[in-house]
């Protein structure tokens, strides 16, 4: 029963909707609203890398290029030009996805690791780029980047706002945006999941040859995934931007590509849920080894090995698994 | 769950814990929190590792002589891996969470400009132990720093140049946040003072042969001395190359070098080579009226008995900026942020690892280029030019 | 003029030699089973930090560096024994990420025992760099050279003559097949990563005198060395070692000609334009896919 709860689409997103925003009962500080604003964006990032891993079977070793490039476009344009937030985030958006198809739309001819080494490379030129054009991008160094503003109206993580009479300071604010973003990051995903695009896409993961042989246009529809994906990436790196007010190149470093990957396959490829399970965990765990001080990144290698061996579709597959398992044996065992 | 399940167990140890201690002396006042994020590993590990390990040994030898306005001092620091996102994410822990009294941290530019906008917004007094003159330039209200900027390096360096004649200069320079900074620094500094660069190159933190620059550099007509602005193993191997390519230019160094691993990791090749850096290399070359001359010979040997490891300028940033906190709440009479930061920008005439800090409204450093010495390496081992 | 051009030669022959080995080292491991190492820096960083704690300790260079090229072999075949082999039912994406958290675990353990520092290790041979036509040769350049070349003959021997390399080539040909033919593949795997350990330590020590080593110098140096790998076309051996010199005569070139700021972008590039204009990489197998 569990299990085809959990299928049903809707209520999925039901269910998130209800965790996201009964979370704030648990929370009791700034800095706890800080950390879940950031999961919340960082899972709409991978939730968006979901679908290309999960649903066209190819890994991207540079998707903290993308998220970066937003980020740094949103930071550039707002504080440089002017511009407000939401066309800054459709214009970066955009490009984005522009540089993904032209990347990614002759390497997914191919079948094979290419796309990782292509994206591999892209994500370190836009992270050199970054580092080295120090006039606009501040360099090293990093650039401050102005609040989100929509019509002028602005959401910055120091401010007060009130809704519907309810008083909320800015990071309260800002995590109750982020899980609406979230939620229609979400939201999106799974219309993708269940378009004939959707349908089409896993039958390309499923066997590429069979999709070829009964006419579906594989590496198009897997270089419209990229592309999505990147779009993705961009949108929740430009929010990160105005989120945090200051971006370092770090941002699109290679480091957190593999961040962004790791997050996904530890939490469940393919399943949505799975990946926001997986981003929490990741983004979690470094605040919780600072007990282990000098010991954490061997404690932090050990569960990432742990995990995945003995997890190997991820978190939420197995827990779901081992839960719809247990379901059967108690059903069995009553008839 | 599991975070609510965290917060439990630390409230409930917490309460256990105070328990303890009232039962142990009633009066124990609650403790000055001293908030610090550093670098502790990671490529810049090698400043925030001797600066934990001086926060550390201090906070201790403090509460053991009965800490501060009679309150004991407690150390809360996180290691924020040489990654700006974490330095913000710790900050705001410290800020918000811990709600810690000042903050006395940030190893690195990135780290430090990365938590400002949260320390201006929160107004917690900060204390930053990275270099660039972003951070005290223009004036941010809560904002301090003890290390001498990349540009007082640059005129130190430059000056010394000028004296000895050298007027067309070769750059070489680190892509990373030091040597980027450093690099816009001295092309300014260069500019005013009527130095010529006719060469720039640089060289990324992964690179393991800079041969090719350095060619390219000995092969610009007319160079005259050779400056490398970078921290890291790259300046060693720059100084290597340097050296294997028989350049005989006058070479320099910057201050994100001065420590003795640097000697031992670059060998015979630095023989020859000046750099700024504070005294603390060379404490006992110092006269006995210079006043630095009591507190750095302190500092050393205190540092090298504690921890059986070599001391380097970086640990010193951090003894200032716990010293400037430490003297700060005292002037103040209490933690009151306001007070505390009023107190800070008042601070005249302390005299530090790192020279003498004179702060005001319009200098949050409080150091002039002068607390730099120009050292030469000489037989290995550093010596004071004056 | 000529002088400058054999500076930047030199220069990128012997880092491009460093980056082959450790290209070879992702080349068997990928051949066998798919993976992609990422802790294959850290084989390299195992030998240049074991041999330089082990000299330090008073024993003589020689043992050391055979020393730390063995532990080195060990740590590779407890990574699949321990990592890879029981999850042989998962993805390959999968078991790339067990080996990043294998990476994380290494050199955390390496911090922990070795410290932060980077280390000085003394040139196999003099100190006194060669002069040719006016550049400078560091005589390790020669040691890297002499022993990338050594290696590499060595492991088209082994492919070609040994009974253990060819059931290595076979297996990355066609696991099922392998399998049928009485070749126990786990133990292929197992010797794979063995040899791939010892090929990363060999390069990490030889070129430990010219880089100082460091309990993270893997990180950079194993990156480097699989986009050798891809250059060359994963899977191909011949691609690894064209990969590599290409990568660092590229790299070289670049800083010297044209601009230093951007030769790390110039070499990531020549992973696109390989993409784009050769598929299969420079030197890549023909695959043919079964269905």
């Amino acid at each position: 029963m569990l299990n085809q709860f959990m299928q049903s689409r809707l209520r999925g997103l039901i269910v998130l909707a209800v965790i996201l925003y009964t979370i704030p009962a648990f929370l009791s500080n700034p800095f706890h609203y800080d950390l879940a604003t950031q999961m919340a964006i960082i899972a709409a990032t991978v939730v968006g890398l979901n679908l290309l891993v999960g649903f066209a079977g190819q890994i991207s070793l540079g998707h903290a290029g993308f998220f970066g490039l937003g980020a740094y476009f949103t930071g550039i344009m707002t504080g440089n030009y002017g511009w407000s937030a939401i066309p800054a985030l459709v214009v970066g958006g955009i490009l984005v996805g522009i540089l993904a198809w032209v990347v990614g739309r002759p390497i997914l001819r191919l079948k094979g690791h290419y796309l990782s080494m292509a994206t591999l490379a892209v994500g370190f030129i836009i992270a050199i780029v970054i580092n080295n054009e120090s006039q606009i991008t501040g360099g090293p160094d990093g650039m401050p980047v102005p609040p989100f503003d929509v019509f002028g109206w602005e959401l910055s993580p120091f401010g007060s706002y009130s809704l519907f009479g309810i008083e909320l300071n800015g990071s309260q604010a800002w995590y109750l945006f982020a899980a609406a973003v979230l939620l229609v990051a979400v939201w999106l995903a799974q219309n993708l999941i269940d378009s004939p695009i959707g349908r089409a896409l896993r039958s390309v993961h499923g066997s590429e040859v069979a999709a070829r042989v009964v006419g579906v246009n594989t590496a198009r529809y897997k270089s419209l995934v990229f592309v999505i994906s990147a779009i993705y990436a961009s949108v929740m790196g430009g929010l990160y931007a105005h989120f945090q007010g200051f971006i370092t190149p770090a941002v699109a470093s290679f480091d957190f590509s593999i961040v962004l990957i790791t997050m996904v396959v530890l939490g469940g490829m393919g399943s949505t849920m799975g990946v926001i399970l997986g981003a929490v965990v990741l983004k979690l765990l470094p605040q919780v080894l600072t007990h282990f001080q000098e010991m954490e990144a061997v404690m932090f290698g050990l569960i990432l090995m742990l995990t995945m061996i003995f997890m190997p579709k991820g978190l939420l597959p197995t827990l779901q698994m081992a839960v719809s398992k247990r379901l059967k044996k108690r059903a069995g065992g009553q008839a | 769950m599991l975070k609510t399940f965290m917060r439990r167990a630390g409230k409930f140890a917490a309460i256990a814990a105070a328990g303890l201690v009232m039962s142990a002396s009633v009066q124990a006042a609650e403790p000055i929190k001293i908030g610090s994020f550093l670098s502790v590993t990671g490529p810049a590990s090698f400043l925030g590792d001797p600066e934990l390990k001086t926060l550390q040994m201090y906070v201790d030898k403090i509460n053991e002589d009965g800490g501060v306005l009679g309150r004991q001092l407690e150390l809360i620091h996180y290691d924020d891996v040489g990654n700006a996102s974490s330095a913000r994410n710790f900050a705001s822990r410290l800020i918000r969470s811990d709600q810690v009294d000042i903050i006395v941290g940030g190893s690195t530019t990135g780290a430090t400009m990365a938590a400002v906008p949260l320390v201006e917004q929160a107004k917690v007094p900060f204390i930053s132990l990275a270099g660039a003159v972003v951070i005290t330039t223009p004036v941010k209200e809560w904002v301090f720093k003890t290390p001498q900027t990349d540009r007082m390096a640059a005129e130190r360096i430059l000056t010394d140049m000028k004296d000895r004649g050298f007027t067309k200069i070769g750059l070489i320079s680190g892509t990373g946040g030091f040597g980027a900074s450093g690099r816009k620094q001295t092309l300014d500094v260069a500019k005013d003072m009527g130095i010529e660069i006719v060469a720039d190159e640089t060289y990324s933190g992964s690179d393991t042969d800079m041969t090719a620059q350095l060619t390219n550099i000995r092969n610009t007509d007319g160079v005259q001395a050779v400056l490398n602005f970078g921290f890291g193993q790259g300046p060693a191997i720059v100084t290597r190359n340097y050296a294997q390519l028989g350049i005989k230019l006058p070479f320099y160094q910057s201050h994100g070098v001065a420590s003795d691993s640097f000697l031992k990791l670059a060998g015979d090749s630095a023989e020859g080579l000046r750099l700024p850096a504070s005294p603390l290399l060379v404490p006992n070359a110092l006269p006995d009226s210079d006043p630095q001359k009591a507190v750095v010979q302190n500092y050393k040997s205190e540092y090298e008995a504690r921890w059986d490891s070599k001391v380097s300028t970086f640990g010193g940033y951090a003894y200032d900026g716990l010293m400037l906190a430490v003297k700060a709440i005292e002037a103040a009479g209490s933690t009151d942020h306001a007070a505390v930061r009023e107190a800070l920008e008042n601070i005249k005439g302390y005299v530090g690892v790192t020279g003498e800090f004179n702060m005001s409204p319009e200098d949050h450093n409080g150091l002039d280029a002068d607390s730099f010495r120009i050292l030469e390496v000489q037989n290995g081992d550093w010596k004071l030019i004056d | 003029m000529l002088s400058e051009f054999l500076q930047y030669l030199f220069t990128g022959i012997t880092i491009g030699a460093t980056y082959a080995l450790i290209a070879l080292g992702f080349t068997l491991i990928y051949n066998a089973s798919h993976v992609i190492n990422f802790a294959q820096g850290e084989f390299l960083m195992i030998g240049g930090m074991t041999t330089v704690s082990l000299t330090a300790m008073g024993v003589p260079m020689l043992l050391a560096i055979i020393l730390a090229v063995l532990l080195a072999g060990v740590f590779g075949i407890l990574l699949q024994r321990f990592a890879i082999a029981p999850a042989k039912q998962a993805d390959v994406v999968t078991l790339i990420i067990i080996t990043i958290g294998a990476s994380i675990f290494i050199r955390g353990l390496a911090q922990l025992v070795w410290g932060k520092e980077y280390h000085v290790m003394p040139n196999f041979s003099s100190d006194e760099p060669i002069r040719i036509f006016g550049a400078v040769l560091n005589s390790q350049s020669l040691w890297v050279l002499g022993i990338g070349a050594v290696l590499v003959v060595a492991l088209v021997l082994f492919f070609t003559r040994t009974l253990i390399g060819k059931a290595i080539l076979a297996t990355s040909m066609n696991k099922e097949a392998a399998r049928l033919v009485g070749i126990r593949t786990q133990l292929v795997l197992m010797l794979a990563f063995m040899v791939s350990a010892l090929l990363g330590s060999i390069a990490g020590v030889v070129v430990a005198p010219i880089t100082f080593t460091s309990y993270d110098i893997g990180i950079m140096l194993g990156l480097k060395g699989f986009v050798a790998a891809a250059i060359g076309g994963l899977g191909s051996g011949v691609g690894a070692v064209v990969g590599g010199l290409l990568l660092g005569v590229v790299e070289a070139m670049t800083a010297g000609y044209i601009s230093s700021d951007y030769k790390d972008a110039v070499a990531f590039s020549m992973i696109l334009v390989v993409l784009f204009f050769m598929p299969r990489g420079l030197f890549g197998a023909k695959v043919v896919e079964r269905v």
